[in-house]
C-alpha cells in the first residue's frame, strides 16, 4: 500500500527538520495563553473561557503580541478550576470566570502585571503563589507522564513533535533493533499501570515469542474505576504519547496492527485519538514504511459499549472480535492466545505512555526513579475527602502521608482521616496506621489493597467503613457479568448482608458469612473482578472489625453515617434559639421560635446533615446520636437557658 | 503426546491438550461439575469442578473443566479448601435454584456430599427465585450442537437471564434437545410453546423472566 503526500516523513532527519521548523516560527519569549478544557475545568465552562481569550484579543487588539492561546488537556488540579496558565511566565490563574478574562488579557497579556486576585493561595498560609511550579501540589509531584498535558493543544500533533514527540519512536525504529527496544524495557521493569503491575516487558516478550503470525497490540482505555480518570486525561490531553509508546511496542513485538479501546463515555478521548491517528498517519508515523523504517503499522479504534467488566483484558479482546464483552477463562494467557486466537498484547493508556520516555532516556535513567520492585512514577487520581482533589504524578516509593498531606493538602475543615481506598472497587481500604507505606505495587497487594489503575479516595472521620465497603460491593453487582456463580450470588449476598447491617438489621454469624463468601470469591470467580471485588470488604474487615461489631451487636454506626442507626437532636442547654438550621432544614422538622429552644420531629427528620453542619460552631447544639437512646424533646416552649456571650 | 500427571497422590497419563477434568474421569477420580457436557466447550461458569494444581511449587486454584494438562503437574481434587468452594458455591446459589424449598439431580447431590445448607442465605435473598442457575447449557447445545440460537443470555450481573427467543421457540418443539440439559429441571413444553415450567408465556414475552 502507497499513501504518498507531501507531509510524509521518511527519515529521522526530516522529522528533525520539521521539529526545527516548528520551533523557528514560535518566538520563546512571547506569551502563550494554556487554557485547560480537561473534563472538569469543562464542566466549569473553560471551552467559552478559551474562546473568550481569542475574542478578548482581538477587540483589545493585542493578538499579535501573544504567540498561541490553546485549549489544552487536564492539567491536574481540578480542585481549583477553570484553570488558566500564561507561558513563558507560568502565571497561574484559578477558578478563573468569564469575567476575569478582559483583565488577564489586558492587565497580565498585554500589561506584563500579575492579577493577585486569581493567584493561587496557600490556605494555610495565605500566601499568594503565582507561578505555576511553585504551588506545593504541583511542587512535591514528578510528572513525567502527565505533565506535557499542558503544553499541548492535544488536537495538533506539532504541538507533540515540538516538544521532542515521535524523537523516541524514530530512535527506536531508525537506530535499534527489536530486540533492543524489548530488553530495553525489560531492563527497565516497567510494571503494567492498568491494575495487576505485570512486568510489561515479560508479556511483550511471551506475545513475541508465542507465534511468527499475525499479532496483535492494544491500548486499554476503558478505565471505570468509581472517581479515576487518569487514563482518560491522557489520552484527551496527550494521545500521541500513547501512540508512539504502541508502536514502540509493537516493533519489539513484531506485530502490524494495534487497537485503542475507548470506552463509550469518553467521547473527546475518542475523538483525540481519531484526529491523532490521522494526523500521525499523515505524516508517515502511522502506516506503511513508517519513518522509511520498513516498518508497517495500523491502528484501529474500537468504541467500548459502557461495561466496567469490559476491561478485564479477555471481556475486552471478545469486545473487539464484535462479541459480548464478557470474560472467559485464560489459563492460556492472551500473550499466547487473544484476539481472534492470536497472540495479543494488552497494556494501558499510563503503561504505553510510559515507553517513549524509557526508549529515548533509557533504562537506567528509568530505575533510578521509584522503590525496588516498582519503577518509574504513579498517577493518581486523588479525591474525597481530601482539600487538593486533581491528577498527582508521583515517584512510586513516596508515601501515602506525603501524597495526601503534602500534594493534597490534607483533609478538609479540619476532621480527621480515617482511611483511603487504593485500586478502586477492586482495591482495599487502608488505615492510618499504614500511612507511611509508599507507593510500591507489592507493599500495597501486602497489605490487602492494590496499586490498581490509580484510584485513591481519602476518607475522614465521617465515613462509616460497613457503608464504604457496601457502596464497593454495589458498584460491582451491577457492573459484573453475571457469568459466574461465585461472582454474581457472592456479590448479590454480600450486598444484600452489608445493606442490612447498614441498617440496623445485622445479625450474629454475618461476619462469619461474609469472610466465606469473600474468600469464596476470591478463590474460585473466572476472572479477576470477581477475584478482587471482595477486597473492600476483606480489608475494611480486617482493619475496621470493630465497626462491623457495632453495627451488629450495638445498633450504633461509630461514624454517625448510616441513616438508619444515627438521629439527630438539639442539644435544649446548648440551644441558643438561633433560626439557623430551622430555616435551613429542607422537611421542616425543626420546631421552634426565636429564644425558643429548637427541637426535631424524628418523624419529620430525613437525617441530611443539614442541621448538623449549619449549626454555629460556638453553640454546637446538634448532636448525632447512635446506638443510644435519644432524649426527649424539652417541654414546649421551653426558653433558651445558655447564658449569652457579651 | 502422552504426559504424566498426579491426580490425588495418583500417577496418570493423559494425552496433552485434554483438561485435567478429562484426564481425572480417565483415571477414574470423580469431580463434580454442574455446567460442563462432553458436547460442548468448557465454559467454566458454575466453578464446582476446581481443583487445587501445584506446579514449580507454587499452589493455586483453577476450574479442570478449562485447565488443561501438564507434564509432572500435581492435582488435588478435594481438600477443606476445594470443599468449603464448592459448599459455599451451593450454598449462594440455592436460593435462585430452588423450586418448592428444594433442589434437585445434580445440585441435590452436591449440596448433601458437602453439607451444603441450602437455607443459608435464604433469608437474605431479595432476587427472584428464577430456578435457574444460569450455566448456560441449554444456550450453548442450542448453539455448538443444534446448530439454532433459539435461546440466549439477556442482562447483565444479577440481571442475567436465559431466555428463548420467541420467534423461534416453536420450532423448539420438535427439537426438544435442551429439555433434559437443564439441572434444575426448568425447561418445557407447555402445550404449544417452549417456556420454562412454571413461568407463563406471558412472563417471559414480558421480559420478567
Amino acid at each position: 500500500m502507497t499513501d504518498m503526500n507531501d507531509n510524509r516523513l521518511s527519515s529521522a532527519k526530516q522529522l528533525e527538520t520539521l521539529r526545527k521548523t516548528i520551533l523557528s516560527k514560535r518566538d520563546a519569549e512571547k506569551p502563550i495563553i494554556t487554557v485547560c478544557t480537561g473534563t472538569a475545568c469543562q464542566a466549569y465552562g473553560s471551552l467559552e473561557i478559551y474562546r473568550r481569550f481569542v475574542e478578548e484579543l482581538e477587540r483589545q487588539g493585542v493578538e499579535g503580541s501573544v504567540l498561541e492561546t490553546k485549549s489544552t488537556g487536564c492539567h491536574g488540579f481540578c480542585e481549583q478550576g477553570p484553570v488558566v496558565v500564561i507561558f513563558p511566565r507560568e502565571i497561574c490563574y484559578v477558578r478563573v470566570q468569564l469575567d476575569d478574562v478582559p483583565e488577564i488579557v489586558s492587565t497580565t497579556v498585554a500589561g506584563g502585571d500579575v492579577i493577585e486576585r486569581l493567584v493561587y493561595r496557600d490556605p494555610n498560609t495565605q500566601e499568594a503563589i503565582p507561578k505555576e511550579s511553585d504551588i506545593p501540589f504541583y511542587k512535591r509531584q514528578m510528572r513525567l507522564v502527565f505533565g506535557n498535558n499542558r503544553y499541548i493543544d492535544p488536537r495538533e500533533i506539532d504541538d507533540y513533535i515540538a516538544l521532542g514527540g515521535y524523537a523516541a519512536l524514530s530512535k527506536a525504529l531508525l537506530r535499534m533493533t527489536p530486540g533492543e527496544v524489548l530488553e530495553e524495557i525489560k531492563e527497565s521493569n516497567l510494571r503494567g499501570r492498568g491494575g495487576g503491575g505485570f512486568p510489561a516487558g515479560l508479556k511483550w516478550e511471551t506475545t513475541r515469542d508465542a507465534s511468527t503470525g499475525s499479532k496483535y497490540v492494544i491500548v486499554n482505555c476503558d478505565e471505570g474505576d468509581p472517581g479515576a480518570y487518569m487514563d482518560r486525561s491522557i489520552m484527551e490531553g496527550n494521545p500521541h504519547a500513547v501512540l508512539e509508546g504502541l508502536v514502540i511496542g509493537a516493533y519489539a513485538i513484531g506485530s502490524h496492527d494495534g487497537f485503542v479501546y475507548v470506552r463509550q463515555e469518553y467521547p473527546i478521548a475518542y475523538e483525540n485519538t481519531m484526529n491523532a491517528i490521522d494526523q500521525a498517519r499523515d505524516y508517515g508515523l502511522l502506516g506503511s514504511d513508517i519513518l522509511g523504517s520498513g516498518f508497517d503499522f495500523e491502528v484501529v479504534v474500537h468504541r467500548g459499549a459502557g461495561a466496567f467488566v469490559s476491561g478485564e483484558s479477555t471481556a475486552l479482546m471478545s469486545a473487539i472480535e464484535g462479541k459480548v464483552g464478557e470474560p472467559r477463562m485464560k489459563y492460556i494467557r492472551t500473550a499466547v492466545s487473544g484476539v481472534k486466537g492470536m497472540p495479543t498484547c494488552l497494556n494501558n493508556v499510563e503503561t504505553w505512555a510510559n515507553v517513549p520516555l524509557i526508549i529515548e532516556r533509557g533504562a537506567g535513567w528509568f530505575k533510578s526513579i521509584g522503590t525496588e520492585g516498582s519503577k518509574g512514577t504513579k498517577i493518581f487520581s486523588l479525591v474525597g475527602k481530601v482539600n487538593n482533589t486533581g491528577l498527582v504524578e508521583v515517584p512510586m516509593g513516596m508515601t501515602l502521608r506525603q501524597l495526601i498531606y503534602d500534594i493534597g493538602g490534607g483533609i478538609p475543615q479540619g476532621k480527621k482521616f480515617k482511611a483511603v481506598q487504593t485500586g478502586g472497587p477492586s482495591g482495599g481500604v487502608l488505615p492510618e496506621q499504614y500511612l507511611d507505606t509508599p507507593i510500591d505495587f507489592d507493599e500495597l497487594t501486602g497489605l490487602g489493597s492494590m496499586m490498581g489503575s490509580g484510584g485513591m479516595v481519602v476518607m475522614d472521620e465521617d465515613t462509616c467503613m460497613v457503608d464504604t465497603a457496601r457502596y464497593f460491593v454495589s458498584f460491582c453487582c451491577d457492573e459484573s457479568c453475571g457469568q459466574c456463580i461465585p461472582c454474581r450470588e457472592g456479590l448479590r449476598t454480600l450486598r444484600d448482608i452489608l445493606t442490612d447491617i447498614c441498617e440496623g438489621k445485622g445479625k450474629g454469624g454475618d461476619i462469619e458469612a461474609i469472610e466465606d463468601i469473600a474468600e469464596v470469591m476470591e478463590d474460585a470467580s473466572l476472572c479477576a473482578l470477581g477475584g478482587t471485588a471482595a477486597n473492600p470488604v476483606l480489608t475494611t474487615l480486617k482493619y475496621f472489625r470493630d465497626e462491623y461489631e457495632a453495627h451488629i451487636k450495638e445498633n450504633r454506626c461509630p461514624a454517625e453515617a448510616c441513616k438508619a442507626l444515627t438521629s439527630y437532636y438539639v442539644d435544649p442547654a446548648k440551644c441558643s434559639a438561633c433560626m439557623i438550621c430551622l430555616r435551613a432544614c429542607p422537611t421542616e422538622a425543626i420546631h421552634g421560635e426565636k429564644g425558643i429552644v429548637h427541637w426535631i420531629d424524628q418523624e419529620k427528620c430525613i437525617k441530611c446533615n443539614t442541621c448538623y453542619e449549619v449549626c454555629p460552631t460556638r453553640f454546637s447544639a446538634v448532636r448525632r446520636l447512635s446506638g443510644e437512646p435519644l432524649p426527649p424533646p424539652p417541654a414546649p416552649g421551653t426558653k433558651v437557658t445558655r447564658e449569652k456571650k457579651r | 503426546m502422552t504426559i504424566t500427571l498426579q491426580i490425588d497422590g495418583k500417577e496418570v497419563k493423559a494425552e496433552s491438550g485434554v483438561t485435567v477434568l478429562e484426564a481425572a474421569r480417565q483415571a477414574g477420580v470423580h469431580i463434580p461439575t454442574l455446567c460442563e457436557h462432553d458436547r460442548l466447550m468448557p465454559y467454566g461458569v458454575c466453578r464446582i469442578c476446581c481443583v487445587e494444581v501445584e506446579k514449580k511449587g507454587r499452589k493455586r486454584i483453577v476450574v479442570s473443566c478449562g485447565y488443561p494438562v501438564e507434564n509432572g503437574l500435581v492435582v488435588t481434587t478435594r481438600s477443606p479448601r476445594i470443599d468449603r468452594i464448592r459448599k459455599v458455591l451451593i450454598e449462594l446459589v440455592a436460593p435462585t435454584a430452588m423450586a418448592d424449598g428444594l433442589l434437585a439431580g445434580e445440585m441435590k447431590k452436591i449440596a448433601t456430599e458437602y453439607g451444603a445448607d441450602i437455607h443459608r442465605f435464604e433469608s437474605r435473598f431479595t432476587g427472584k427465585p428464577i430456578r435457574c442457575i444460569l450455566c448456560g447449557k441449554c444456550v450453548r447445545y442450542c448453539d455448538e450442537v443444534v446448530g439454532k440460537q433459539a435461546i440466549g443470555f439477556v442482562g447483565r450481573g444479577v440481571d442475567r437471564r436465559a431466555v428463548f427467543f420467541p420467534e423461534q421457540a416453536r420450532a423448539c418443539l420438535t427439537c426438544e434437545a435442551c429439555f433434559n440439559l437443564c439441572p434444575t429441571g426448568k425447561i418445557a413444553a407447555d402445550t404449544d410453546f417452549v417456556v420454562f415450567d412454571g413461568f407463563s408465556v406471558d412472563d417471559y414475552s414480558s421480559g420478567e423472566l
